[in-house]
Protein backbone atom coordinates (compact mmCIF):
# COMPACT_ATOMS: atom_id res chain seq x y z
CA UNK A 1 0.00 0.00 0.00
CA UNK A 2 1.62 3.29 -0.81
CA UNK A 3 1.45 5.83 1.54
CA UNK A 4 1.70 9.42 0.18
CA UNK A 5 3.68 11.74 2.60
CA UNK A 6 3.41 15.58 1.76
CA UNK A 7 5.80 17.67 4.18
CA UNK A 8 3.34 21.15 5.68
CA UNK A 9 6.52 23.41 6.01
CA UNK A 10 6.20 25.05 9.47
CA UNK A 11 3.30 22.95 10.48
CA UNK A 12 4.32 19.33 10.26
CA UNK A 13 3.85 16.06 8.12
CA UNK A 14 0.54 14.75 6.38
CA UNK A 15 0.09 11.06 5.27
CA UNK A 16 -2.33 9.47 3.73
CA UNK A 17 -4.02 6.46 1.36
CA UNK A 18 -6.19 6.71 -0.84
CA UNK A 19 -8.76 4.02 -0.40
CA UNK A 20 -10.36 1.71 -3.61
CA UNK A 21 -13.31 3.46 -3.13
CA UNK A 22 -11.49 7.33 -4.06
CA UNK A 23 -11.92 8.68 -0.25
CA UNK A 24 -8.32 10.15 0.87
CA UNK A 25 -7.31 8.60 4.51
CA UNK A 26 -4.52 9.64 6.80
CA UNK A 27 -3.37 11.63 9.65
CA UNK A 28 -1.62 14.98 9.57
CA UNK A 29 1.38 15.29 12.26
CA UNK A 30 1.97 18.97 13.23
CA UNK A 31 5.51 19.72 14.60
CA UNK A 32 4.67 19.51 18.56
CA UNK A 33 3.60 15.59 18.00
CA UNK A 34 -0.08 16.58 17.74
CA UNK A 35 -2.00 14.06 15.48
CA UNK A 36 -5.36 14.48 13.79
CA UNK A 37 -6.87 11.99 11.54
CA UNK A 38 -8.06 13.05 8.53
CA UNK A 39 -10.91 11.88 5.64
CA UNK A 40 -11.69 13.40 2.55
CA UNK A 41 -14.64 14.28 1.46
CA UNK A 42 -16.78 12.75 -1.27
CA UNK A 43 -17.81 15.52 -3.32
CA UNK A 44 -14.53 17.69 -2.78
CA UNK A 45 -11.84 15.28 -2.88
CA UNK A 46 -9.22 17.77 -2.05
CA UNK A 47 -11.26 19.22 1.14
CA UNK A 48 -11.38 17.07 4.74
CA UNK A 49 -14.46 15.67 5.99
CA UNK A 50 -13.19 16.00 9.20
CA UNK A 51 -9.86 16.50 11.45
CA UNK A 52 -9.99 14.39 14.32
CA UNK A 53 -7.62 15.21 16.93
CA UNK A 54 -6.47 12.30 18.48
CA UNK A 55 -3.92 11.44 21.66
CA UNK A 56 -1.15 9.20 21.32
CA UNK A 57 -3.36 6.53 23.41
CA UNK A 58 -5.84 6.49 20.84
CA UNK A 59 -4.36 6.63 17.44
CA UNK A 60 -2.23 3.48 18.90
CA UNK A 61 -6.10 2.03 19.86
CA UNK A 62 -7.63 2.53 16.62
CA UNK A 63 -4.33 1.52 14.74
CA UNK A 64 -4.77 -1.83 17.14
CA UNK A 65 -8.53 -1.97 15.85
CA UNK A 66 -7.81 -1.84 12.28
CA UNK A 67 -4.89 -4.05 12.20
CA UNK A 68 -6.52 -6.41 14.42
CA UNK A 69 -9.56 -6.70 12.18
CA UNK A 70 -7.12 -8.29 9.62
CA UNK A 71 -5.59 -10.33 11.52
CA UNK A 72 -8.91 -11.90 13.02
CA UNK A 73 -10.29 -11.98 9.47
CA UNK A 74 -7.22 -13.85 8.66
CA UNK A 75 -7.50 -16.59 11.49
CA UNK A 76 -10.69 -17.16 11.01
CA UNK A 77 -10.11 -18.11 7.47
CA UNK A 78 -7.80 -20.06 8.60
CA UNK A 79 -9.92 -21.82 11.48
CA UNK A 80 -12.46 -22.21 8.52
CA UNK A 81 -12.17 -26.34 8.30
CA UNK A 82 -12.46 -26.54 11.95
CA UNK A 83 -15.97 -26.48 13.12
CA UNK A 84 -16.34 -24.89 17.23
CA UNK A 85 -12.85 -23.27 16.58
CA UNK A 86 -13.62 -18.89 16.65
CA UNK A 87 -11.49 -16.08 16.59
CA UNK A 88 -12.25 -13.18 18.88
CA UNK A 89 -10.56 -9.76 19.76
CA UNK A 90 -10.03 -8.02 22.92
CA UNK A 91 -9.38 -4.89 24.13
CA UNK A 92 -7.69 -4.53 27.53
CA UNK A 93 -9.45 -1.56 28.37
CA UNK A 94 -8.42 1.26 30.74
CA UNK A 95 -10.27 0.04 34.03
CA UNK A 96 -9.55 -3.42 33.33
CA UNK A 97 -8.42 -5.41 36.64
CA UNK A 98 -5.37 -6.55 34.50
CA UNK A 99 -4.11 -3.51 33.34
CA UNK A 100 -0.70 -3.93 34.20
CA UNK A 101 -0.74 -7.58 35.34
CA UNK A 102 1.14 -10.11 34.03
CA UNK A 103 -1.26 -12.18 31.51
CA UNK A 104 -0.61 -15.80 32.95
CA UNK A 105 -2.45 -13.92 36.18
CA UNK A 106 -5.79 -14.07 34.12
CA UNK A 107 -5.47 -18.00 33.84
CA UNK A 108 -7.51 -17.79 31.14
CA UNK A 109 -6.32 -20.88 29.46
CA UNK A 110 -6.79 -22.47 32.49
CA UNK A 111 -10.13 -21.38 33.30
CA UNK A 112 -11.83 -21.29 29.79
CA UNK A 113 -10.04 -23.25 27.32
CA UNK A 114 -8.83 -20.23 25.17
CA UNK A 115 -5.30 -19.25 23.87
CA UNK A 116 -3.95 -15.80 23.16
CA UNK A 117 -2.46 -16.34 19.92
CA UNK A 118 -1.67 -12.86 19.64
CA UNK A 119 -1.45 -9.01 21.41
CA UNK A 120 -1.23 -5.86 20.02
CA UNK A 121 0.07 -2.78 20.71
CA UNK A 122 0.88 0.27 19.01
CA UNK A 123 -0.04 -1.37 15.57
CA UNK A 124 2.22 -3.55 16.55
CA UNK A 125 1.66 -7.61 16.42
CA UNK A 126 3.21 -9.71 19.33
CA UNK A 127 2.65 -13.16 18.21
CA UNK A 128 2.12 -15.67 21.02
CA UNK A 129 2.58 -13.92 23.93
CA UNK A 130 4.27 -15.44 26.72
CA UNK A 131 2.53 -15.50 30.10
CA UNK A 132 5.09 -13.10 31.22
CA UNK A 133 3.43 -10.80 28.72
CA UNK A 134 2.67 -7.49 30.80
CA UNK A 135 -1.21 -6.49 29.57
CA UNK A 136 -1.31 -2.56 29.52
CA UNK A 137 -4.51 -1.04 28.39
CA UNK A 138 -5.23 0.11 24.84
CA UNK A 139 -3.49 -3.84 23.90
CA UNK A 140 -5.87 -5.86 21.80
CA UNK A 141 -6.23 -9.85 22.33
CA UNK A 142 -6.79 -12.23 19.75
CA UNK A 143 -8.18 -15.13 21.59
CA UNK A 144 -8.78 -18.32 19.80
CA UNK A 145 -11.43 -20.99 21.35
CA UNK A 146 -15.20 -22.34 21.22
CA UNK A 147 -18.05 -19.49 21.66
CA UNK A 148 -18.72 -20.44 25.25
CA UNK A 149 -14.78 -19.92 26.09
CA UNK A 150 -14.76 -16.61 24.56
CA UNK A 151 -17.49 -15.42 26.38
CA UNK A 152 -16.44 -16.40 29.52
CA UNK A 153 -12.93 -14.88 28.86
CA UNK A 154 -14.66 -11.83 27.64
CA UNK A 155 -16.24 -11.51 31.62
CA UNK A 156 -12.83 -12.63 33.20
CA UNK A 157 -11.08 -9.62 31.24
CA UNK A 158 -13.81 -6.96 31.97
CA UNK A 159 -14.17 -7.75 35.15
CA UNK A 160 -11.54 -10.25 36.85
CA UNK B 1 2.23 63.58 11.79
CA UNK B 2 3.71 63.59 15.28
CA UNK B 3 4.91 60.22 15.47
CA UNK B 4 8.18 62.26 13.40
CA UNK B 5 8.96 63.93 17.01
CA UNK B 6 9.69 60.66 18.92
CA UNK B 7 11.36 58.63 15.86
CA UNK B 8 14.53 58.76 17.60
CA UNK B 9 15.30 56.65 20.49
CA UNK B 10 18.20 57.93 22.84
CA UNK B 11 19.14 55.58 25.59
CA UNK B 12 17.05 56.56 29.01
CA UNK B 13 20.03 58.82 30.98
CA UNK B 14 18.77 58.39 33.77
CA UNK B 15 18.12 54.85 34.61
CA UNK B 16 20.86 54.02 36.26
CA UNK B 17 20.54 56.50 38.96
CA UNK B 18 16.93 55.67 38.94
CA UNK B 19 18.28 52.27 39.80
CA UNK B 20 20.39 53.26 42.68
CA UNK B 21 17.82 55.78 43.86
CA UNK B 22 14.14 53.27 43.59
CA UNK B 23 11.72 54.21 41.34
CA UNK B 24 11.13 58.10 40.84
CA UNK B 25 7.92 59.63 39.58
CA UNK B 26 8.69 58.97 35.76
CA UNK B 27 9.11 55.15 36.35
CA UNK B 28 5.58 54.67 38.44
CA UNK B 29 3.99 57.35 35.79
CA UNK B 30 5.74 54.28 32.99
CA UNK B 31 5.02 51.00 34.99
CA UNK B 32 1.19 52.49 35.25
CA UNK B 33 0.90 52.81 31.51
CA UNK B 34 2.78 49.85 30.98
CA UNK B 35 0.62 48.31 32.64
CA UNK B 36 -2.68 49.55 31.52
CA UNK B 37 -1.71 48.67 28.11
CA UNK B 38 -0.80 44.95 28.46
CA UNK B 39 -4.06 44.88 30.44
CA UNK B 40 -6.26 46.75 27.35
CA UNK B 41 -4.12 44.25 24.68
CA UNK B 42 -4.95 41.42 26.88
CA UNK B 43 -9.03 41.85 26.85
CA UNK B 44 -9.05 42.55 23.27
CA UNK B 45 -6.85 39.28 23.11
CA UNK B 46 -9.70 37.76 24.72
CA UNK B 47 -12.01 39.29 22.22
CA UNK B 48 -10.14 38.37 19.29
CA UNK B 49 -10.13 34.54 20.59
CA UNK B 50 -13.40 35.25 20.52
CA UNK B 51 -14.34 36.02 17.70
CA UNK B 52 -12.06 33.61 16.15
CA UNK B 53 -10.14 36.73 14.86
CA UNK B 54 -6.18 36.95 14.93
CA UNK B 55 -5.12 39.74 18.11
CA UNK B 56 -2.79 41.54 15.62
CA UNK B 57 -5.47 43.99 14.24
CA UNK B 58 -6.44 44.97 17.64
CA UNK B 59 -3.75 45.53 18.72
CA UNK B 60 -2.94 48.25 16.07
CA UNK B 61 -6.37 49.86 16.78
CA UNK B 62 -5.35 49.46 20.48
CA UNK B 63 -2.11 51.81 19.69
CA UNK B 64 -4.60 54.12 17.02
CA UNK B 65 -7.08 54.74 20.08
CA UNK B 66 -3.86 55.75 23.01
CA UNK B 67 -1.14 57.45 21.86
CA UNK B 68 -0.44 60.70 19.75
CA UNK B 69 -3.79 62.34 18.33
CA UNK B 70 -5.93 59.29 20.47
CA UNK B 71 -7.63 59.88 23.22
CA UNK B 72 -5.01 59.27 25.45
CA UNK B 73 -1.07 60.26 25.48
CA UNK B 74 1.35 57.81 26.92
CA UNK B 75 4.00 59.88 27.29
CA UNK B 76 6.03 57.66 30.31
CA UNK B 77 6.27 54.31 27.14
CA UNK B 78 8.66 56.06 25.14
CA UNK B 79 11.92 55.07 26.70
CA UNK B 80 10.81 51.11 26.99
CA UNK B 81 8.83 50.70 24.05
CA UNK B 82 10.91 51.69 21.28
CA UNK B 83 13.85 49.07 22.31
CA UNK B 84 10.79 46.49 23.29
CA UNK B 85 9.36 46.94 19.93
CA UNK B 86 12.83 46.25 17.97
CA UNK B 87 13.18 42.86 20.18
CA UNK B 88 9.54 42.32 19.26
CA UNK B 89 10.72 42.61 15.37
CA UNK B 90 13.41 40.02 15.97
CA UNK B 91 11.75 37.73 18.17
CA UNK B 92 9.28 37.31 14.75
CA UNK B 93 11.83 36.95 12.89
CA UNK B 94 13.43 34.59 14.65
CA UNK B 95 10.34 32.26 15.08
CA UNK B 96 9.38 32.71 11.50
CA UNK B 97 13.00 31.21 11.13
CA UNK B 98 12.48 28.38 13.39
CA UNK B 99 9.65 26.69 12.11
CA UNK B 100 11.11 26.03 9.31
CA UNK B 101 14.23 23.54 8.52
CA UNK B 102 16.52 24.22 6.15
CA UNK B 103 15.42 21.67 4.05
CA UNK B 104 11.68 22.73 3.90
CA UNK B 105 12.95 26.10 2.97
CA UNK B 106 15.39 24.52 0.43
CA UNK B 107 12.28 22.01 -0.97
CA UNK B 108 9.99 24.67 -0.94
CA UNK B 109 12.23 26.96 -3.20
CA UNK B 110 12.52 24.63 -5.46
CA UNK B 111 8.70 23.33 -5.69
CA UNK B 112 7.22 26.91 -5.58
CA UNK B 113 9.52 29.32 -7.17
CA UNK B 114 6.96 29.68 -10.24
CA UNK B 115 3.87 30.45 -8.37
CA UNK B 116 6.69 32.39 -5.82
CA UNK B 117 8.33 34.57 -8.92
CA UNK B 118 3.86 35.16 -9.78
CA UNK B 119 3.03 35.70 -6.63
CA UNK B 120 6.01 38.59 -6.02
CA UNK B 121 4.70 40.17 -9.77
CA UNK B 122 1.04 40.50 -8.69
CA UNK B 123 1.37 41.98 -5.38
CA UNK B 124 4.22 44.04 -5.30
CA UNK B 125 3.47 45.72 -7.98
CA UNK B 126 -0.42 47.36 -6.50
CA UNK B 127 1.15 48.68 -3.71
CA UNK B 128 4.44 50.15 -5.86
CA UNK B 129 2.04 51.82 -8.20
CA UNK B 130 -0.31 53.31 -5.71
CA UNK B 131 2.69 54.75 -3.73
CA UNK B 132 4.34 56.50 -6.97
CA UNK B 133 0.10 58.07 -7.56
CA UNK B 134 0.42 59.30 -4.00
CA UNK B 135 3.93 60.71 -5.16
CA UNK B 136 5.92 58.89 -2.23
CA UNK B 137 8.49 58.46 -4.78
CA UNK B 138 10.58 55.27 -5.37
CA UNK B 139 11.38 54.43 -2.30
CA UNK B 140 7.99 54.52 -0.93
CA UNK B 141 7.34 52.09 -3.63
CA UNK B 142 9.65 49.76 -2.57
CA UNK B 143 7.89 50.15 0.67
CA UNK B 144 4.51 49.73 -0.13
CA UNK B 145 5.25 46.60 -2.33
CA UNK B 146 6.46 44.74 0.50
CA UNK B 147 3.80 45.92 2.47
CA UNK B 148 0.98 44.67 -0.15
CA UNK B 149 3.19 41.60 -1.32
CA UNK B 150 4.05 39.11 2.06
CA UNK B 151 0.79 37.47 3.32
CA UNK B 152 0.20 37.13 7.30
CA UNK B 153 2.03 33.44 7.88
CA UNK B 154 0.87 33.36 11.10
CA UNK B 155 -3.02 34.81 10.16
CA UNK B 156 -2.74 32.11 7.18
CA UNK B 157 -1.68 28.59 9.17
CA UNK B 158 -4.04 29.89 12.17
CA UNK B 159 -6.83 29.67 9.75
CA UNK B 160 -5.94 26.90 8.32
CA UNK B 161 -5.85 24.95 11.46
CA UNK B 162 -8.98 26.63 12.90
CA UNK B 163 -10.88 25.49 9.39
CA UNK B 164 -9.28 21.97 9.75
CA UNK B 165 -7.98 22.54 6.51
CA UNK B 166 -4.38 21.62 7.06
CA UNK B 167 -5.46 17.91 5.90
CA UNK B 168 -6.70 19.31 2.55
CA UNK B 169 -4.75 19.30 -0.77
CA UNK B 170 -3.69 22.49 -1.19
CA UNK B 171 -2.51 23.68 1.83
CA UNK B 172 0.75 22.33 0.98
CA UNK B 173 0.73 25.07 -2.01
CA UNK B 174 -0.74 27.51 0.36
CA UNK B 175 2.05 26.57 3.35
CA UNK B 176 5.33 26.83 0.36
CA UNK B 177 3.86 29.95 -0.92
CA UNK B 178 4.39 31.85 2.47
CA UNK B 179 7.94 29.64 2.44
CA UNK B 180 9.07 31.37 -0.45
CA UNK B 181 7.67 34.83 0.62
CA UNK B 182 9.33 34.81 4.05
CA UNK B 183 12.99 33.67 1.85
CA UNK B 184 12.02 36.62 0.27
CA UNK B 185 11.83 38.83 3.07
CA UNK B 186 15.09 37.70 3.94
CA UNK B 187 16.57 39.26 0.75
CA UNK B 188 13.86 42.17 0.78
CA UNK B 189 14.46 43.19 4.17
CA UNK B 190 19.07 44.03 3.62
CA UNK B 191 17.62 45.64 0.23
CA UNK B 192 14.95 47.67 2.17
CA UNK B 193 17.08 48.86 4.95
CA UNK B 194 20.45 50.17 2.93
CA UNK B 195 17.80 52.14 0.46
CA UNK B 196 16.12 53.49 3.57
CA UNK B 197 19.46 54.40 4.83
CA UNK B 198 19.40 56.55 1.78
CA UNK B 199 22.20 54.18 -0.09
CA UNK B 200 23.01 54.28 -3.85
CA UNK B 201 21.84 52.35 -6.52
CA UNK B 202 25.42 50.64 -6.38
CA UNK B 203 25.23 50.51 -2.56
CA UNK B 204 21.43 48.76 -3.42
CA UNK B 205 23.35 45.93 -5.39
CA UNK B 206 25.90 45.48 -2.39
CA UNK B 207 23.59 44.90 -0.22
CA UNK B 208 21.02 42.66 -2.70
CA UNK B 209 24.59 40.66 -3.22
CA UNK B 210 25.86 40.40 0.62
CA UNK B 211 22.29 39.58 1.88
CA UNK B 212 21.67 36.52 -0.91
CA UNK B 213 25.64 35.24 -0.24
CA UNK B 214 24.22 35.63 3.46
CA UNK B 215 21.51 33.58 2.84
CA UNK B 216 23.28 30.52 0.76
CA UNK B 217 25.97 30.14 3.54
CA UNK B 218 23.33 30.34 6.15
CA UNK B 219 21.33 27.69 4.17
CA UNK B 220 24.39 25.30 3.92
CA UNK B 221 25.65 26.01 7.07
CA UNK B 222 21.95 24.92 8.38
CA UNK B 223 21.80 21.68 5.76
CA UNK B 224 25.19 20.52 6.96
CA UNK B 225 25.95 21.44 10.18
CA UNK B 226 22.67 22.54 11.75
CA UNK B 227 23.16 19.70 14.30
CA UNK B 228 26.19 21.71 15.57
CA UNK B 229 24.43 24.94 15.48
CA UNK B 230 21.77 23.76 17.64
CA UNK B 231 24.16 21.84 19.53
CA UNK B 232 25.86 25.37 20.76
CA UNK B 233 22.28 26.53 22.35
CA UNK B 234 20.76 23.69 23.15
CA UNK B 235 20.47 22.78 27.31
CA UNK B 236 18.44 20.63 29.31
CA UNK B 237 17.82 23.53 31.36
CA UNK B 238 15.37 25.88 30.67
CA UNK B 239 16.47 29.08 32.04
CA UNK B 240 20.16 28.44 30.38
CA UNK B 241 18.76 27.47 27.13
CA UNK B 242 16.46 30.62 26.99
CA UNK B 243 19.25 33.14 28.30
CA UNK B 244 21.28 31.29 25.18
CA UNK B 245 18.67 31.45 22.94
CA UNK B 246 17.97 34.52 23.51
CA UNK B 247 21.15 35.74 23.75
CA UNK B 248 22.14 34.60 20.47
CA UNK B 249 19.82 35.82 18.80
CA UNK B 250 20.03 39.55 19.72
CA UNK B 251 23.55 38.91 19.33
CA UNK B 252 23.20 38.05 15.97
CA UNK B 253 20.74 40.56 14.83
CA UNK B 254 22.77 43.03 15.98
CA UNK B 255 25.72 41.77 14.41
CA UNK B 256 23.77 42.15 11.45
CA UNK B 257 22.46 45.48 11.57
CA UNK B 258 25.79 46.95 12.43
CA UNK B 259 26.64 45.29 8.84
CA UNK B 260 23.59 46.89 7.42
CA UNK B 261 21.83 43.36 6.62
CA UNK B 262 19.06 44.46 8.98
CA UNK B 263 19.02 43.17 12.32
CA UNK B 264 15.99 41.18 11.65
CA UNK B 265 17.01 39.01 8.84
CA UNK B 266 19.69 38.18 11.28
CA UNK B 267 17.48 36.61 13.75
CA UNK B 268 15.44 34.80 11.03
CA UNK B 269 18.65 33.32 9.26
CA UNK B 270 19.63 32.22 12.75
CA UNK B 271 16.59 30.63 13.34
CA UNK B 272 16.81 28.58 10.21
CA UNK B 273 20.10 27.26 11.45
CA UNK B 274 18.89 26.11 14.89
CA UNK B 275 16.70 22.43 13.49
CA UNK B 276 15.38 19.66 14.88
CA UNK B 277 13.87 19.46 18.50
CA UNK B 278 16.40 22.40 19.58
CA UNK B 279 14.13 23.86 17.33
CA UNK B 280 11.05 22.76 19.07
CA UNK B 281 11.82 23.44 22.73
CA UNK B 282 13.18 26.96 22.01
CA UNK B 283 9.62 27.44 20.05
CA UNK B 284 8.15 27.10 22.99
CA UNK B 285 10.14 28.14 25.72
CA UNK B 286 10.25 31.99 23.07
CA UNK B 287 6.74 31.83 22.15
CA UNK B 288 5.32 34.06 25.12
CA UNK B 289 8.19 36.23 25.11
CA UNK B 290 7.50 36.79 21.26
CA UNK B 291 3.36 37.00 22.14
CA UNK B 292 4.72 40.14 24.68
CA UNK B 293 7.32 41.78 22.61
CA UNK B 294 5.63 41.12 19.43
CA UNK B 295 2.52 42.74 20.85
CA UNK B 296 4.50 45.88 21.90
CA UNK B 297 5.87 46.54 18.49
CA UNK B 298 1.56 46.35 17.02
CA UNK B 299 1.01 48.57 20.05
CA UNK B 300 3.98 51.29 19.11
CA UNK B 301 3.42 50.86 15.77
CA UNK B 302 -0.51 52.14 16.17
CA UNK B 303 1.07 54.65 18.62
CA UNK B 304 3.23 56.49 16.53
CA UNK B 305 0.32 56.81 13.81
CA UNK B 306 -1.90 59.56 14.33
CA UNK B 307 -5.86 58.47 13.27
CA UNK B 308 -6.63 61.82 11.93
CA UNK B 309 -3.57 60.69 9.33
CA UNK B 310 -6.20 57.52 8.35
CA UNK B 311 -9.47 58.97 6.72
CA UNK B 312 -7.52 60.77 4.07
CA UNK B 313 -5.75 57.33 2.72
CA UNK B 314 -9.14 55.35 3.59
CA UNK B 315 -9.79 55.19 0.10
CA UNK B 316 -6.92 54.21 -1.07
CA UNK B 317 -6.11 51.34 1.32
CA UNK B 318 -9.60 49.99 0.72
CA UNK B 319 -8.73 50.05 -3.11
CA UNK B 320 -5.85 48.24 -2.46
CA UNK B 321 -6.73 45.65 -0.25
CA UNK B 322 -9.45 44.67 -2.75
CA UNK B 323 -6.87 44.87 -5.71
CA UNK B 324 -4.47 42.80 -3.72
CA UNK B 325 -7.01 40.64 -2.09
CA UNK B 326 -7.71 39.10 -5.99
CA UNK B 327 -4.09 39.40 -7.23
CA UNK B 328 -3.68 36.88 -4.00
CA UNK B 329 -6.71 34.85 -5.16
CA UNK B 330 -5.40 34.44 -8.69
CA UNK B 331 -1.89 33.29 -7.14
CA UNK B 332 -2.95 30.87 -5.04
CA UNK B 333 -5.53 29.90 -7.95
CA UNK B 334 -2.94 29.03 -10.31
CA UNK B 335 -0.23 27.53 -8.17
CA UNK B 336 -3.05 25.24 -6.36
CA UNK B 337 -4.24 24.47 -10.53
CA UNK B 338 -0.52 23.47 -11.02
CA UNK B 339 -0.85 20.79 -8.35
CA UNK B 340 -3.86 19.24 -9.60
CA UNK B 341 -6.52 20.65 -7.16
CA UNK B 342 -10.01 21.04 -7.99
CA UNK B 343 -11.64 24.44 -8.50
CA UNK B 344 -13.07 25.09 -4.75
CA UNK B 345 -9.60 24.02 -3.61
CA UNK B 346 -8.12 26.54 -5.69
CA UNK B 347 -10.39 29.55 -4.53
CA UNK B 348 -9.63 28.22 -0.82
CA UNK B 349 -5.99 28.36 -1.62
CA UNK B 350 -6.07 32.10 -3.45
CA UNK B 351 -8.49 33.31 -0.31
CA UNK B 352 -6.28 31.83 2.63
CA UNK B 353 -3.12 33.90 1.16
CA UNK B 354 -5.88 37.48 1.67
CA UNK B 355 -4.62 38.23 5.11
CA UNK B 356 -1.48 40.77 5.70
CA UNK B 357 -0.21 41.06 9.06
CA UNK B 358 3.23 40.80 11.23
CA UNK B 359 4.86 41.75 8.30
CA UNK B 360 3.69 44.54 6.33
CA UNK B 361 4.10 46.24 9.60
CA UNK B 362 7.09 44.98 10.17
CA UNK B 363 8.38 46.51 6.92
CA UNK B 364 6.00 49.52 7.42
CA UNK B 365 7.57 50.31 10.41
CA UNK B 366 11.22 49.75 9.37
CA UNK B 367 10.72 52.43 7.12
CA UNK B 368 8.85 55.04 9.53
CA UNK B 369 11.45 54.56 12.03
CA UNK B 370 14.13 55.30 9.56
CA UNK B 371 12.20 58.42 8.52
CA UNK B 372 13.21 58.57 5.16
CA UNK B 373 8.74 58.31 4.05
CA UNK B 374 6.49 60.07 4.35
CA UNK B 375 3.94 59.76 7.94
CA UNK B 376 0.98 58.97 5.53
CA UNK B 377 2.57 55.49 4.53
CA UNK B 378 2.35 54.27 8.09
CA UNK B 379 -1.58 55.33 8.22
CA UNK B 380 -1.99 53.79 4.65
CA UNK B 381 -0.28 50.55 5.78
CA UNK B 382 -1.93 50.53 9.25
CA UNK B 383 -5.93 50.72 7.26
CA UNK B 384 -4.71 48.16 5.01
CA UNK B 385 -3.32 45.66 7.58
CA UNK B 386 -6.58 46.24 9.35
CA UNK B 387 -8.62 45.96 6.36
CA UNK B 388 -6.75 42.25 5.09
CA UNK B 389 -6.25 40.70 8.32
CA UNK B 390 -9.84 41.28 9.00
CA UNK B 391 -11.52 40.12 5.69
CA UNK B 392 -9.16 37.97 5.16
CA UNK B 393 -9.85 35.21 7.65
CA UNK B 394 -13.59 35.92 6.86
CA UNK B 395 -13.25 35.23 3.08
CA UNK B 396 -11.75 32.03 4.07
CA UNK B 397 -14.99 31.22 5.97
CA UNK B 398 -17.25 32.07 3.39
CA UNK B 399 -15.58 30.99 0.21
CA UNK B 400 -16.87 28.26 -0.02
CA UNK B 401 -20.67 29.09 -0.02
CA UNK B 402 -19.70 31.57 -2.31
CA UNK B 403 -18.05 29.50 -4.84
CA UNK B 404 -21.50 26.95 -4.57
CA UNK B 405 -23.43 30.13 -5.42
CA UNK B 406 -20.89 31.22 -8.62
CA UNK B 407 -20.82 27.73 -9.71
CA UNK B 408 -24.32 27.04 -9.31
CA UNK B 409 -24.04 23.74 -10.58
CA UNK B 410 -25.44 20.63 -9.13
CA UNK B 411 -23.46 18.68 -6.98
CA UNK B 412 -22.24 15.38 -8.04
CA UNK B 413 -24.07 11.92 -7.54
CA UNK B 414 -23.04 10.45 -4.01
CA UNK B 415 -21.47 7.57 -4.73
CA UNK B 416 -22.14 4.32 -2.70
CA UNK B 417 -20.33 4.66 0.56
CA UNK B 418 -16.94 3.32 1.01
Amino acid sequence: MKVDKTPLPGIGMRKDIVTSSGRRIGTVTQRDGETALIISRQDDPDACLVSIPLTADEAATLGNLLGAHQLVAQLTEEHRDLPGVNTRQFLVAGGSPFDGYRLGDTLMRTRTGTSVVAAMREGKVEPSPSPDFILLAGDLLIVVGTAEGLDAAADILSGG
Amino acid sequence: MSWERRRAWTPPPTSLAAAETGLEPDSALTLIELGAVFFCLGILGRLAGRIGLSPIPLYLLGGLFFGHGGLIELDGLDQFSEIASEIGVILLLLMLGLEYTAKELVTGLRQSWLAGVLDIVLNFTPGAVVALLLGWGPVGAMVMGGVTYISSSGIVAKVLTDLGRLGNRETPVVLSLLVFEDLAMAVYLPILTTVLAGASFVGGLQAVGISLVVVTVVLIIALRFGTVVSAVVDSKDREVFLLTVLGAALLVAGVAAAMQVSAAVGAFLLGIAISGATATTATRILEPLRDLFAAIFFVVFGLNTDPATIPPVLGFAVLLALITAITKIATGWWAARRHGVGRLGRARAGVALIARGEFSIVIAGLAVASGAVTGELAALATAYVLLTAVFGPVAARVVEPVMGWLQRTPRPQRLPAG
